[in-house]
Formats: C-alpha cells, structure tokens, sequence
C-alpha cells in the first residue's frame, strides 16, 4: 500500500511535534479522496438534478457511481443509499422518520410506539428518542454491561409486540465497543421489528453487511472515514422495505426521502472514501490494532493502574478509552498540548460533566473524569504512536507526584 | 476550500485542532452575515436552502403558515397546509390580498415570500410584505437563495425574521446553506444531537462548505459585475423577440434578477429546446432543477396565470458572472435555428 503521507497539521504554526490522535472525533480528509473531489467543484459542477444537460449528467452520474461505492461497502444495493448531510441527520431521519410513518399511517400496520436503545447512544440518537417521548412515544434505554456490550436477554426482554424500532449504534464512539450486530439484527427480524445502527465510527472499520446482519437502516458519516464532513448517508431497507417519513421536503430528491440538492463534490468524496477504506480495511485493521496495542503496552508499563474502558476485543482497531486514576483527565490533555486527544465526545468535550456513557458502564465519577478517548488512524504512525506513549506518560508521572498520590507498589518503571 | 481540507479537527473539540476548526467557522459566519448586513451571531449553518426553509417554517412553530404561490418546492412541501398568496400575471405577489389574509383571522402567522424566484428571476416587494406582516403580528421568513450575491441584500432593509441563503446558489459549494435570524429568534430545531450552533441545528459543521460559503459570499460582495449580466440578458431578450415576435419573455414588466429569463417558443415543447440546446453545447434547462426530469407544468407559471401551451414551451436561462457576448450568441444562434426548422415543419404542415 503506498499512502500519500501527510505532514501534522499544525492549527498554530507553531514548530512543535503536532500527533493527531483524536480519529473518533474526525479524521483527515483522505489525500485520494481530495482529488477525486477536486473537479466536482471546478469543472463538473452542474447541477445533478438537471439532467436535461451534459453538466448536470456529469455530476448526476458521479453521485451515482458514489452510491454504488457507498453500497458496496455494506452489501447493499445503490437503491438503498440516501445521501444526507451527516450522520446527525441520519440518526434523526431514521429515528423520527420510522416513528412518524407509522403513526400516521396506522392502516394495516399493528400500533407500535415503543423504541429500543441504549443509554450509551449517541447525543444524536436520544436527542430524537426524547423528542418521540414528548410526542407520546414510549422509549426504552437500555444498561449495558460493565464492558459496554448489549446483553442480549436485555434486548429480547424488552422487545414487544409494540416495538417498531431497535437502535443500537454499531461502534461506539467514546469506547469503541462492536456490538453484535447480527445477533441483535436476528432478534428483530424474529419479531418483525426494525433495526437502526448507528454505524458512523464502524464503517470503513469493521466489516459491515446489511444482509448477514440483519439491518434495515444504517447511518454512515463521511468524516469520520476520511471524507468530507457535511456528508453522510441513510443505508433504507427496500425488500421488505422500511418505511420512513421524510424530515425535509422540497423537490423529492434520494426517492423522496431527502430533499434538497445533493452536494456532487462531497458525495464524490465519500464514494471514494468508501471505496478506499472498503480496499484498505483488512490491511489496515491489522496495522491499527499493531498500533494501538504498542499504544497500549507502552502506556501499561509505565502508568500504574491505567485502566481500559469497554471491551477489549469486540472493539475498533484503533480506539483506546483509558482512565489515569488520580489524574483528572482535562489536566493531563492540558499537559500534552502536541497530542491531539478528547476527554470523549466532541459535541459534549467543552462539558465538565463526567461522560454519561462510562457512568452508564458502571464507572464512579472519581474514575469517569480521569478518561481519555485515543482514536488512531491512517495516517498514524509507530513514531507517532512512541512518541505518545512518552509524552503522556511522563506528564501522567508528573502529576501524580504534584498530587502526592501515592504509587502502588511493584509497579515496573 | 483545499486549506479547510486540511483540517482534521471537528469544531467541537477543544484541543488546538478543534479550535482552529472552530475558528474557521466562526470567520465564516462573520462573511456570510456580512452578505446581507446581519450580525454574525444571527447565521445558523445549515445543509443548504432545502434544509433552512425547512427549519424556518417548521422551526418557528406558528398555527398559520402563508407562502406565495411561486414559493420553491422546498417552501411549498415544507407547509403542505399553508394558504397561498397569489401573485399577479407578472408573478409579483398580492399584496392587497397578503393584507386581506392576514386580517381575517388573528392568529399567529408566518409569512414566507422569497425576494426573487428562481425560474423567472421576478423579484419580489419584500420589504412591503415584511411590513404587513409585521402589522398583524406574523413572523416573515424570507427565501434569499436565488437573490444572493446577484442583488445588494441588506436584512433591515428587506425586515425578515429568517433569512434563507444557499452557498452553491452563489458561486460556493454545495451542500452548505443558512438559516439567519437577524433578531434573534428562538427555534425548535430539526436535527437533534450534540447541541451544535448553539442548539439550533446539530450534526458536525461542513467545514469545507462553509467555508466555501463564506469565500462566495464575500466575492458576492462585487455584484457590480451583474450589470454586465443584465446587459447581456436584455440584449438576449431582444434577440429573440426581434427573431420570434410570438416569443414570450415571462414576467418582463416586474422587476427581475439581472441573470435570469423564462423564454416561451410557442409551438415547441420546452424538452425539444432543451435537447436541441444542448446538441448545439448549450446547457439551460425548463425551470426549477429539483422539479426537471418530472413531468407536469411549474406551478410557478400556472400561479401567474400562463397558459398551459405556453407554459409547456417555457425554458429557463440563467446566466452566470462568466457567461460571455459569445455564449449568447451561441444560444442564440441554435434557439433561432431550431425556431425557424420549427416554422418551417409547421407551414410545410399547414401546406399539405
């Protein structure tokens, strides 16, 4: 694999080593990805809904072959893909759009008003579940375990005769825990109810298949598999077909469910990087998880009682959620201003509040506030990865003597 | 754009990365406010004009929605109940009758009236319509997509609530728009999720976007170039009618935007143009992007009263800054030539 390699950005100009090492927030766009992208906004720039003329079947046609890219990725057909403005939009068009259909259209389909989740969702998914609550829709969130898996009795438990959707989100994106798809997947499909993944951080990371797992709708981000951000998509079931209502009207482009003009550069942009992380993904998967084990090594031998949040097999190649105990986690990012790491989330980050999701694992928040979210990517490298371990790990052995925290014994240095 | 490209921070996140993205968006918005004279804390970014209509006339949350009768789909679908205010035959909207609607019936109202259509360019009284709604209580939601960066916009004088504007309407990228609010209003969002623009509309911000937005907008400042446009549209206009006096220029007693003209060949259908157009390498298209590829006739046409014949042989050209004298008479040369073919097949018709 020959990637373009890229140097650190860095935002200050500073002459400073610049690690990026927060990839779950966002990632880089993609060199390739870029170039692709790159005429759709100087030579290929009709509109793709004019399709009486050449400039507009030009960009009609690329969004088309991005479609494909999309689909090819998760089994799908192209027909299934609708392009929408990010995975926020996504999640709240599929949530929304199911339980709206199926209360306006109450004929022939049973009265079902009850949706399935996780208290470890994404803001995005129980912002819209909390809207369906006041609306009179009745939401179940469900506990995870303390590795941030679904237990599946849980699930099968609280699904009903009344359930009309399961969301579960793929890959997590603070602790990057795998859920089982195909499982969860099975069990709706057994009672005829619907299942949403929120697959932003799994796509281009784990395999993903539609069929085998059972999904009827998915949302995709570009940004967080290095395409554009503004860009995402909805994966909707067409046999037998999940229903939604659209959130935006207008001149019924994506089949009606999405209307508004498809932005041809950033659709392009994530076909290709479908496309490439679809080519890539075993090699890289293998590379990444190289990483973030050295990652992880490193930072166990010399930081004592660090401690890993989530699962640690059924999880991304490249995330790490680790707690400093005794170390508030927003001083020790502080103290490593070259490395580019979150406290979790990035819509919540400018919070103090200890992260709804490792309390939702059972963390007490003494332990919750010492978390950090590593998120590794293409463009990381070993050197990148040494360098990290030191930093952090010299700053964490700073702290901890200014705290006067007392250090276990027999900890190897 | 590309420099935006290389920003891997999410605005949302506080280390250095995130602030120099966030940074990039808050220069942003300060631009694109800057292209209607609002403040910049008034711009809510947004996926594009389909998505700020939506939020404006579902985000408002009045009982009563009225929209003109040329609105764009994205108005029209967005209020499938609202009443519609009709226009006159040169498609500019009643305002007596506006008046009259608003009256009859004290209860809180949106007014949603865009200043210039985007099939045939007439530009509308807004600031009139913003002051009776004004009077009877009602919000005015304005669509400025088609209006942007063509003709100076300045929001106290056209005395909207919400403003909408589209990037790639104005020479950006698409995939970006905005809802702006000049003064301040409280919306119930569409999207929900990580509390982005300030509650107003969640989902990671389109960093490339926006700030092609905001480089558009800026050079949307120099609208003096559309002078030249209209210069060009006009002499275009005059072509054809001096080539085909049964042509018809639609809405020409109105104002219009200087770039866009809706020319009916009587006789020829609009797809027959368009596709003898484009064998000749000239690109124009039969009204509104979203709507072409359907059939049916505009129902921006049908509001101003044209007969469905005409109606049926209307096509939209839309010039650009770039549009050269020599584009024009390239159009001109093939929508002549097709006319005259036409004349001819239909007195060979009458002859036999």
């Amino acid at each position: 694999m020959n990637l373009p390699r890229v140097p650190p950005l860095v935002p200050d100009g500073a002459n400073t080593p610049a690690i990026y090492l927060d990839n779950q927030s966002s990632t880089r766009v993609d060199p390739r990805v870029l170039e692709a992208m790159l005429p759709y906004f100087t030579e290929h720039y009709g509109n793709p809904h004019s399709t009486s003329h050449a400039y507009g079947q030009v960009a009609a046609e690329s969004i088309e072959r991005a479609r494909d890219e999309v689909a090819a990725l998760i089994h799908a057909d192209p027909r299934e893909i609708v392009f929408t403005s990010g995975a926020t939009e996504s999640n709240n068009l599929a949530i929304k759009g199911a339980a709206h259909f199926v209360r306006t259209h109450p004929q022939g389909v049973q009265l079902r008003d009850h949706i399935v989740t996780l208290a470890t969702e994404h803001k995005c998914v129980l912002e819209s579940c909390a809207q369906l609550e006041r609306e009179g829709f009745t939401v179940t969130y469900l506990p995870v375990e303390p590795d941030g898996l679904l237990a599946l009795d849980k699930l099968a438990a609280a699904l009903s005769e009344r359930t009309l959707l399961v969301s579960v989100m793929a890959a997590h994106n603070e602790i990057g825990v795998v859920q089982p798809l195909a499982e969860i997947g099975a069990l709706c499909h057994g009672k005829g109810v619907l299942f949403h993944s929120d697959a932003a951080q799994a796509a281009g990371k784990i395999p993903l298949d539609v069929e085998a797992m059972h999904i009827d709708l998915m949302s995709i981000s570009g940004h967080k598999m290095y395409g554009p951000k503004g860009v995402g998509v909805l994966y909707v079931r067409r046999r037998p077909r999940a229903r939604l209502l659209p959130l935006i009207d207008g001149g019924g482009q994506e089949r009606g469910l999405r209307s508004g003009t498809l932005p041809t550069p950033l659709c392009v942009g994530l076909g290709r990087a479908a496309a490439i992380a679809g080519a890539e993904m075993a090699e890289e998967v293998a590379r990444l998880r190289g990483l973030r084990d050295r990652l992880y090594q490193g930072l166990a031998r010399r930081v004592p009682g660090l401690g890993l949040n989530g699962n640690a097999e059924s999880r991304l190649a490249g995330n790490l959620n680790l707690t400093f105990p005794g170390i508030e986690a927003p001083t020790l990012i502080e103290a490593c201003p070259a490395i580019a790491i979150s406290t979790g989330s990035a819509c919540t980050s400018a919070t103090i509040e200890p992260s709804y999701v490792l309390r939702a694992l059972g963390l007490p928040d003494t332990l919750a506030s010492t978390a950090i979210r590593i998120g590794l990517g293409r463009f990381n490298t070993a050197a990148e990865v040494d360098f990290a371990v030191d930093a952090l790990a010299a700053a964490a052995a700073r702290l901890t003597a200014e705290n006067g925290v007392r250090q276990p014994s027999g900890v190897p240095t | 754009m590309t420099a935006a490209l290389e920003h891997c921070g999410n605005p949302s996140s506080v280390h250095r990365w995130g602030r120099a993205a966030r940074a990039t968006v808050e220069r942003a918005r300060i631009a694109v406010a800057a292209l209607v004279g609002a403040p910049a804390e008034a711009v809510v970014f947004v996926s594009g004009g389909t998505e700020a209509n939506h939020l404006a006339i579902l985000g408002a949350g009045r009982q009563r929605v009225l929209v003109s009768a040329v609105e764009h789909g994205s108005v029209l679908q967005a209020a499938p109940t609202a009443e519609h205010i009709p226009v006159d035959r040169d498609g500019v909207v009643r305002l007596d009758l506006l008046n009259l609607m608003l009256g009859k019936a004290p209860s809180s109202a949106l007014v949603s009236v865009m200043i210039a259509n985007n099939e045939t360019g007439v530009i509308q009284p807004v600031a009139e319509v913003a002051a009776i709604a004004h009077a009877h209580g009602a919000l005015f939601h304005c669509d400025a997509v088609q209006a942007a960066g063509k003709i100076p916009l300045d929001a106290s004088v056209i005395g909207a609530d919400l403003v909408t504007l589209s990037a790639h309407k104005i020479g950006g990228p698409p995939g970006a728009g905005a809802l702006l609010m000049p003064g301040g209003l409280d919306l119930t969002p569409l999207l929900r999720g990580g509390g982005q623009e300030r509650g107003r509309r969640a989902g990671t911000e389109n960093l490339l976007g926006i700030v092609g937005f905001a480089a558009a907008a800026t050079a949307a400042a120099e609208i003096a170039v559309y002078d030249c446009v209209r210069t060009l549209r006009d002499a275009l206009e005059a072509e054809v009618i001096a080539a085909a006096p049964e042509a018809v220029v639609i809405g020409n007693a109105a104002p219009r935007l200087p770039n866009t003209t809706a020319i009916a060949m009587p006789g020829t259908a609009a797809e027959t143009q368009i596709i003898a157009l484009d064998l000749d390498g000239v690109m124009v298209s039969a009204g509104a992007a979203c709507s072409s590829g359907k059939v049916g006739p505009s129902h921006v046409l049908k509001a101003m009263g044209v007969a469905p014949d005409i109606a049926a042989t209307t096509i939209r050209v839309s010039l650009g800054w770039g549009t050269t004298e020599s584009d024009v008479s390239r159009f001109l040369q093939s929508w002549t030539a097709l006319y005259r073919r036409r004349r001819g097949f239909a007195e060979k018709a009458r002859a036999a």
